[in-house]
Parts: C-alpha cells; sequence; structure tokens
C-alpha cells in the first residue's frame, strides 16, 4: 500500500494575495490546490486572516474574529485559568493552575500566578490544560488518501535522488489529516519521509498543525535511513550491504571537497562546518571538485555533509537488538553523528547500552506480535522497559497508519499506563506516558527549548481537554498553536453534522451546510 | 531437487489414480457395474473442538454488563460444566466448593466476538511463505475455505485472548474477490489443529467483496472486473449460475459437483451468511437489491464506513454493520469515515458492531467501542456503557449466527467470560482473567496461564508479557 510507482505532478496554482483559508474547506477545494510551500525560519510566524469566499458569512466574521484576536502580532495576552495543567516534561499535573502565553509563547504555567491586566482569560475550570500532543513519527501532511497515488509524497520509487529529497516542499498544510489530527488534540508533528531505492529515506520535518499555509517549524530536522529488513532489502538484499552503503556514502560526503577559494583561502574538506556567511553550499559551487569513484549523486552526498558533522538529526529505523547495537556502534566510527533510534521493538533486550550511548528513541507502543523476524522479542513493556533503564523514550507510529491516525497517539500512552497494573509488565506512570507523547518527542529532535511542554518560552501550543487527555472517552475543547486559537471543525465533523438525520428533508443532503 | 518432489508428487497421483475404484471403472469397459453413489460428508473438516476443563467458580460483587444491553450492580456469575448457570444479584445461590473470585471494583463482560479476523490466515511473521488470506488468483472464489489457511500457532490469537478478551472470532478470506470464499468460526483456544478451534455448530460465511479492490486487482490484470459496475456483473451472472446449479443439482443429483456454485448455494439455501466487505453507503445499497433479486440474505457488511448515510436501509433489511471506531483515509472508499459512524449505526435501530481486521486492533475492541461511544455522547446520542457492549458481543454473535451459544451472560449459554481489571471503556482496564466454556485460559496474575505457542518458544521474548 505504501509502494509509489509515479511522482505526483506538483503544478502549485499560486496563492490567493494574502487571502489564506482556516480549517475547514470542502476536499475538492483541497484537491484543486497546489503545494506551496516556502522555506521557513524557526521563529513564530504571523498568521494570515482567514477570509476565502464560499463561506456563509457569518461563520466568515467569527472565524475572522477568532483569528484578529489572538494573532501572536497583536502582542495580546491569554491567561487559561483554573484548570489542570500538565506541563508535559513529566512533572507532577498542577490543579488550578494558569497558563500565560504572550506573542505565541508560554511566559509561565503554574500555581499562583497572577493574571495580567488585560489579558484574554480562558476559564479552564474543570478541564485539563497541557501542551499539545507531538507525534514522533509520522508521515502527516504528506498523504491525503494512501491508495491515490497522486496524492501520496511518502516516498520516490523514480526518483534518481535519496538523501537529498527533502519533505518540506511536500508538506500539505491543508490535508484532511491535519485538520482531523488538530481536532484531537496534535498539534506538532515529525515528518519523514520513507525509502524507496535506498537506505536513505531523505530529510524530515518538524511541522505544526495549524489551520494556515505555514506548516513548517524545522525543515531538514533529520536524515531518516532503514539499517534493518527495510534498509538490506534497499542496499539490494542484505544487512552487510546497508552497512557498506551507509559507509561509503558518509565517506563520500567527508571527500567533498570545496572549490579552492570557493570557500576561504584553503582548501577545506566536509569534516568541517561551511562558513555561516557562505550564500551557497561550498560543494555545490560550479568548480567544486569530486572522486570519480562515487555512487551518490553530489546532491545526496552534499546532503549527507550535516549528518556527518553532528549538525542534523540521524533517525535510524531498527527493529532487531543486533541491529540496534550495529546501530549505536557507528559513532564510534563517526563520532560526531546525533543518532535518533526509530521502532526498536527489541530495544529492551539491549535497553542499557542505548542509554549507556545517550541516544533518544522514538518507539511504538503497542508493538507486541512477532511480525517479522526482527521483532521477535516485541512487547509492549517495551517503552517502559527501556525508560526504567534511563533511555530517553518517545513515543511515534512507526508503519502504524502514520500518515493519517496520530490521533491515537493519546491512546496509546494511555495503554502503557494501562499495563503497569498488569503483573510482569513495566509500563509508565501518567506523568511520563504524558511526556512520552509531548516533551520526550521534542527533546529527541532537538527541539525541547521549543516546543512539548508548557515551560516557559515554548511556542505556545495548548489544549484544554474536557478530561484526561489519555482517556478514551475525552475530547478536546480548544487549541492553541504558536498561540494561536484553531479551528476544530474537519471535513468529518461536516459529515457528521449532515448526517445528523439520515432521511433527506426538503432538499437533499447536498443542500446542507453549515 | 524441485523437479525430484514433483515427479514423486506425479506418482502418488497416478498412483492415487490407480487405486480409485471409480477411475479404473471408467476406463475399463463401457458397461460400469453401478457405483454405490459417493455421498460426502454433510460437515466435511468438522470441528473437534472440546471444552477444556474448568472449575465451577462464581464471580461476585462485579460490574455485570449481560451482553444483550443489562447491567447488574455488586452482581453474581456463575460458570458450571462450561456454561453460565446463573447471573443475577449479591443474593444469586453459588453452588457449594465454587471457585470465588472477588470483582469488586471490577467488571464481568462476555467474551469479545470479532466478525472479522485473518488470524492464523495472514499470521505473525508476516512473511511471504505465511501469506494465505487471499487466493487472488481469480474474481471468483468462492471454492476456497479460509479454514483450510488457518495457522494455529498464529501468536496472534493469544494477544487477542490476553490483551482484547476476545473468546471468539470469525477468519475470513482476503478481499481482492468479489467473492473470496468461505469465512470460518473460531473458539479462539490454543490448538494443534484448526477443526480444534472450529466453533462446533457455526455455520460458515461467505465473504464477498464490493469496490476498490476487485476492480483494481483484477482490472489491473485488463480482466473483468476493472469497474463498479463490472463488479456488480459479473456478481449478478455468478449468482445467476448458483442459481442454475443449484436447481440442477435438485432435479439430478448426478450433477457433476462444482465446489465453487456448491458454496454459493449453500448461501441460496441459508446455511451459509453472506459477510460483503462495503464501504460506501451507494454500494450497499446495491447489494442489498442484489440480495433481493437472487434470494439470499447479507448478514453483515464489513468495513461499513458510510454505514451512518444509510442506517435506515440497513435497519430495515435487518442487516448488520461491522464498523472501526476511527479508521479512515487509506482509500477513497475509506474518505468519508466519521467518529460518530457506529453509534449513529445504533441510534437508528440497526444492528452495529466493532470489528478489528487487524491482528493489533483485535487487542482493543473494547477501547474502539468506547471512542465511539465517547463520541456518539458528544453529538447527544445516549446509550449506556452496557448497551455499547452488544457492538462487541451480542451483535457479533447474531451476525455469526451463534447467538443461542454466546455473546451474552445468559444461563446456559456457553461461559465465554471476561473479568476486567477495571471499567473495560477506559484505556487503563485489562482482562484480568478469560474464561472460554469455562475454562480459564488467561489469568493476568498467573504466568501458567499464558498461551505460548510453538513459534514463539525458544525465540527472545518466550513466554514474556506482550
Amino acid at each position: 500500500m505504501r509502494r509509489r510507482t509515479s511522482l505526483p505532478s506538483l503544478q502549485g496554482r499560486g496563492s490567493r494575495g494574502g487571502c489564506e483559508r482556516a480549517g475547514s474547506t470542502p476536499v475538492s477545494e483541497r484537491a484543486a490546490q497546489g503545494v506551496e510551500k516556502a522555506r521557513l525560519r524557526l521563529a513564530t510566524h504571523p498568521r494570515p486572516l482567514p477570509c476565502r469566499e464560499g463561506r456563509s458569512l457569518l461563520a466568515l466574521l467569527l472565524a475572522c474574529l477568532a483569528l484578529l484576536a489572538s494573532t501572536p502580532a497583536s502582542a495580546e495576552t491569554i491567561a487559561i485559568t483554573g484548570g489542570r495543567v500538565v506541563v508535559g516534561d513529566g512533572s507532577e499535573p498542577i490543579d488550578g493552575g494558569t497558563v500565560l502565553i504572550r506573542d505565541g509563547r508560554v511566559v509561565a504555567a503554574g500555581a499562583g500566578l497572577s493574571v495580567p491586566a488585560g489579558a484574554t482569560v480562558v476559564d479552564a475550570s474543570g478541564r485539563w490544560v497541557t501542551p499539545g500532543i507531538v507525534a514522533g513519527f509520522s508521515r502527516i501532511g504528506l498523504v491525503e488518501v494512501d491508495a491515490v497515488d497522486a496524492s501520496n509524497d511518502v516516498q520516490a520509487n523514480g526518483s534518481p535522488f535519496s538523501a537529498a529529497i527533502d519533505v518540506a516542499p511536500a508538506v500539505n498544510p491543508q490535508a484532511a489529516s491535519i485538520a482531523v489530527s488538530r481536532a484531537a488534540g496534535i498539534t506538532r508533528a515529525v515528518v519523514a519521509p520513507a525509502t524507496a531505492r535506498s537506505i536513505f529515506a531523505g530529510q524530515g520535518a518538524v511541522i505544526d498543525l495549524g489551520g494556515d499555509m505555514d506548516a513548517i517549524t524545522r525543515a531538514r530536522a533529520f536524515q531518516f535511513i532503514e539499517l534493518g529488513e527495510e534498509g538490506a532489502s534497499e542496499a539490494g538484499g542484505s544487512r552487510a550491504s546497508a552497512h557498506v552503503l551507509l559507509r561509503n556514502a558518509l565517506r563520500e560526503a567527508r571527500d567533498l571537497r570545496a572549490p579552492i577559494g570557493g570557500g576561504g583561502s584553503r582548501q577545506r574538506s566536509a569534516s568541517e562546518p561551511p562558513p555561516e556567511d557562505l550564500e551557497e553550499n561550498p560543494y555545490l559551487l560550479p568548480d567544486a571538485r569530486r572522486s570519480d569513484d562515487v555512487l551518490l549523486t553530489r546532491f545526496d552526498a552534499v546532503a549527507l555533509v550535516p549528518v556527518l558533522q553532528g549538525r542534523q538529526l540521524l533517525l535510524v529505523h531498527v527493529e532487531r537488538a543486533s541491529d540496534i547495537l550495529q546501530t549505536l556502534a557507528l559513532k564510534r566510527e563517526f563520532p560526531r553523528l546525533r543518532l535518533v533510534l526509530v521502532g526498536a521493538s527489541e530495544g529492551w533486550r539491549v535497553a542499557e547500552r542505548i542509554a549507556a550511548a545517550g541516544v533518544p528513541v522514538i518507539a511504538n507502543a503497542l508493538e507486541d506480535l512477532p511480525e517479522s523476524f526482527e521483532q521477535l522479542a516485541a512487547t509492549q513493556s517495551n517503552v517502559g522497559r527501556m525508560r526504567s533503564a534511563g533511555v530517553e523514550v518517545g513515543i511515534g507510529m512507526i508503519n502504524d497508519d502514520e500518515a493519517r491516525n496520530v490521533r491515537v497517539t493519546t491512546q496509546y500512552a494511555g495503554n502503557l499506563v494501562a499495563i503497569g497494573r498488569v503483573p510482569g509488565h513495566s509500563g509508565l506512570s501518567w506523568n511520563e506516558a504524558f511526556a512520552a507523547i509531548s516533551a520526550r518527542p521534542a527533546e529527541a529532535l532537538g527541539l525541547g527549548a521549543e516546543i512539548g511542554s508548557l515551560r516557559p518560552g515554548r511556542r505556545a501550543d495548548v489544549v484544554i481537554w474536557d478530561g484526561d487527555p489519555l482517556e478514551l472517552a475525552t475530547a478536546v475543547e480548544a487549541v492553541w498553536i504558536d498561540g494561536v486559537r484553531q479551528s476544530l471543525e474537519n471535513r468529518q465533523t461536516q459529515l457528521r453534522e449532515r448526517y445528523r438525520q439520515p432521511q433527506e428533508g426538503a432538499l437533499p443532503h447536498a443542500y446542507d451546510r453549515r | 531437487m524441485k523437479h525430484r518432489r514433483a515427479a514423486a508428487a506425479l506418482a502418488v497421483a497416478l498412483l492415487a489414480a490407480c487405486a480409485n475404484p471409480e477411475s479404473q471403472a471408467q476406463s475399463a469397459s463401457a458397461q460400469p457395474p453401478p457405483a454405490p453413489r459417493y455421498e460426502p460428508p454433510a460437515d466435511p473438516y468438522p470441528s473437534t473442538y472440546r471444552a477444556y476443563p474448568g472449575a465451577p467458580t462464581a464471580i461476585t460483587g462485579a460490574t455485570v454488563y449481560d451482553g444483550e444491553g443489562g447491567r447488574i450492580d455488586n452482581g453474581v456469575v456463575v460458570m458450571v460444566d462450561g456454561r453460565i448457570q446463573a447471573v443475577g444479584g449479591p443474593d444469586t445461590p453459588i453452588p457449594d466448593g465454587a471457585v470465588r473470585i472477588d470483582g469488586t471494583g471490577r467488571w464481568v463482560t462476555p467474551g469479545v466476538i470479532d466478525v472479522h479476523s485473518h488470524l492464523g490466515d495472514y499470521p505473525s511473521p508476516g512473511v511471504e511463505a505465511h501469506s494465505d488470506g487471499n487466493e487472488v488468483t481469480g474474481p471468483v472464489r468462492p471454492e476456497v475455505w479460509a479454514e483450510h489457511s488457518v495457522w494455529p500457532q498464529d501468536p496472534g490469537f493469544s494477544r487477542a485472548l490476553a490483551n482484547g478478551g476476545v473468546t471468539t472470532l470469525q477468519v475470513l478470506p482476503g478481499s481482492a474477490n468479489l467473492f473470496g470464499g468461505r469465512a470460518v468460526t473460531l473458539r479462539n483456544v490454543p490448538a494443534r489443529t484448526m477443526q480444534q478451534m472450529r466453533f462446533p455448530g457455526a455455520p460458515r460465511g461467505l465473504k464477498m467483496a464490493c469496490g476498490e479492490n476487485p476492480k483494481r486487482v483484477y482490472g489491473g490484470r485488463n480482466q473483468m472486473p476493472q469497474t463498479r459496475m463490472g463488479n456488480i456483473a459479473l456478481m449478478r451472472q455468478t449468482w445467476q449460475r448458483a442459481a442454475e446449479y443449484r436447481t440442477r443439482r435438485a432435479r439430478d443429483a448426478n450433477t457433476p459437483r462444482d465446489l465453487a456454485l456448491e458454496t454459493l448455494a449453500e448461501v441460496l439455501d441459508g446455511d451459509i451468511l453472506v459477510h460483503n466487505h462495503c464501504y460506501r453507503a451507494d454500494e450497499m445499497a446495491i447489494m442489498l437489491d442484489m440480495a433481493r433479486e437472487f434470494g439470499f440474505r447479507i448478514a453483515n457488511f464489513h468495513h461499513a464506513v458510510e454505514a451512518y448515510k444509510i442506517p435506515d436501509l440497513l435497519r430495515d433489511s435487518e442487516t448488520c454493520a461491522s464498523m472501526w471506531a476511527d479508521w479512515w483515509g487509506f482509500k477513497m472508499e475509506a474518505y468519508d469515515a466519521i467518529n460518530e459512524n457506529i453509534p449513529l449505526v445504533h441510534n437508528a435501530g440497526a444492528c452495529a458492531i466493532v470489528h478489528s481486521d487487524d491482528p493489533n486492533g483485535i487487542q482493543r475492541l473494547n477501547q474502539e467501542a468506547a471512542k465511539a461511544l465517547a463520541d456518539g455522547r458528544r453529538m447527544g446520542i445516549a446509550i449506556a456503557d452496557e448497551v455499547a457492549w452488544r457492538w462487541l458481543s451480542y451483535n457479533p454473535a447474531r451476525a455469526l449466527g451463534i447467538a443461542e451459544e454466546t455473546g451474552s451472560l445468559r444461563a446456559g449459554k456457553r461461559a465465554d467470560v471476561v473479568l476486567w481489571n477495571g471499567d473495560p471503556f477506559s484505556v487503563y482496564t485489562r482482562p484480568q482473567q478469560v474464561w472460554i466454556d469455562g475454562a480459564l485460559l488467561y489469568d493476568m496474575n498467573d504466568p501458567q496461564r499464558r498461551p505460548v505457542s510453538d513459534f514463539e518458544l525458544g525465540q527472545p521474548g518466550e513466554g514474556d508479557v506482550k
């Protein structure tokens, strides 16, 4: 199902002159809209106003007012008061706490905070207030319908490139899954491409799930590679080949030579960072030199330079205990690699060694079947056992409905609490379980100072829930992303309203719109 | 090596042919002596399931959902000789010598029944050699039986038992074909053979599939069906052939046996229940008309993602809809999924079922029901927890034709019982103990009551909590 045979055509139709949409738009229009994505800085960006034609005047007015009222540029201060506040870093919830937001950032969260004069006060009494959920591994925004090839940008079987692939231009902020997931309290997601004809999938991004056109929180946040069964298959049939391909690729990146004079007065090698003031990457300049003895395209080799230098994370999907150890061993040869393990179903078997290496893990929460020979020891206790051994573990959805259904992340975390009551199992405490879907994945991606918790200075991604956020019956009541109140509407909620009464009235359902 | 094996197989076949008196007779003379007509057994591959022994057991003080919509607080459930003996309030008599289990603060429900599983047919590990769930070789394959692919050593059965409280499941063939073959209902017990798992007396099912899968798979081979109208045309043509075959067989017992049409004739006889993979509302409506055209009944639409658009049609035709809580969008026909599908179907008076189609999902069907229930309540559909449990046991039992035997806690029924260590609609709850026919087959406090399949022996993680 995930396999692709052809590249979709990406034909942007251009934006509508600063008049972009908010959350809920019929899909037919979405499909007609091309992907338009610019590289964005890691900074608060002002949200555009939702003012497009085709909505009822009232809804339009309300939406515009709501956004106007909360646009960070207005320097508004918001105080969410009276709720049970979960900071998201593993600390105890604070009853009757206040979350203060200003200019799209968290000012403070806790008890006994005074509400500044002029602040917009949101009463959250009897509610839970948490940071938005961070989906630790996903393909959200890359897919509209998995089985519709043209709407699926997860992988590129026909591409000549691998490591150079950058998902950022493919992320569609108006994919239905973004609005649907946002309504379930997911505010940020790690978005990875999938491998096609190489062990290198390419560079993934961290995105927000806001209802505007600017989704990218950090482009090229990491390189994603496969080193287990999948990697062996992409490498021609064996893990040994995958490891040689990896080493060769890093060697080709290391051996890149900037042109003499191009990056300064002397010849530079890729093992040292390029100078900050260079407009262009020196290894791509016209007279940059390179050995003839290479497998990778120049673009792919250049893309691996920041990995080699430790400036870009290397996310490695492995499941088997021995594959995990082989991955950790890469640090001996390439000491500057900043590794993150993805998957690691058998991580509990080598948990102490993962902890000793200081490598964080993004794991599936509930994998408990020997679905492959690299997951024979899979158990729902994996996350809890790794955590007990001192491993930093966040939860992701690895090959598990990761393009559309990251909204079950809270349910998964709740299950890890549940097994704590089953003898022999290792679960997580509630606080740790919540951190595993907020601060931990953010920290694993090097963004702990930006997202994933309500600690001061973090981006104001805040969710109000009508109960325990990990519980099945709980719903989201309000979501802010970067301090901007978000719509919780989507085409699913619209279909629900249309079919509240299945029988037609005076006119067919096609005339029923809210 | 391969050649040698093929030659050996041919030799065996020849020997068998020589040993077969019928084929000898045909080749020997033009005037064969009247051979005694062979009557196949009415139920080939019959169930050899035997209930495992269990002690008379009484659970007291628990919140009991009876599976049909009833609830008893501080309730008592008594199991004797593999059957439910009594379900009632705190003064329910408990036989002398019965094992007493304190269910205070816990919940008792009927075992969960999954109407849509491929456990055994697509087992773990999911390697090519284990891919036995779909005979994709033609769009009409009613002659294959899912039970003939079931690998009883699939570790997934034990996960469904221990984490999901699943005591009965239907294993279906896959959905590439319009007619995918016969489905089988299994008791979720570890066994050496499939026959030891077959639910005694349970009717078999026929898997049919609408929509994208058949037209994609066969259309991609430039053969029929390539369109939805092609799907319907080939289905109708096949039903017509089945009706004619059935008439011929009734008239002339010597009509050559056709195993494919035989399955369909048994559907027309009402002995096999139709389970129809069908996502879209408009296609379900067409299938209901087709059933009327050829005189069969559809017991259950599976993956009925758009059931909420036609709950009136489902109610009026007494057809169940089996649904996920929140799976959506993986293909076009799943694009219009909504979270309130299950409660909307229930609320219209139709038969709603939560199903899995997945070795992971089957471990959390109670949680899927809980999500749907909560979403329904938020849109104003008030359904009590104990009523929602019908989606997990009684309605699936009806759809499988086994409601007389299981699916609710009624005196005389099979003692398929789950004791949950809390509210089963909470994410924090797991099965504490699971009984099948009164035999304790899972106990979270007892590592000895945790099945370990042959495949898992000697592997990393053998016997671990899962």
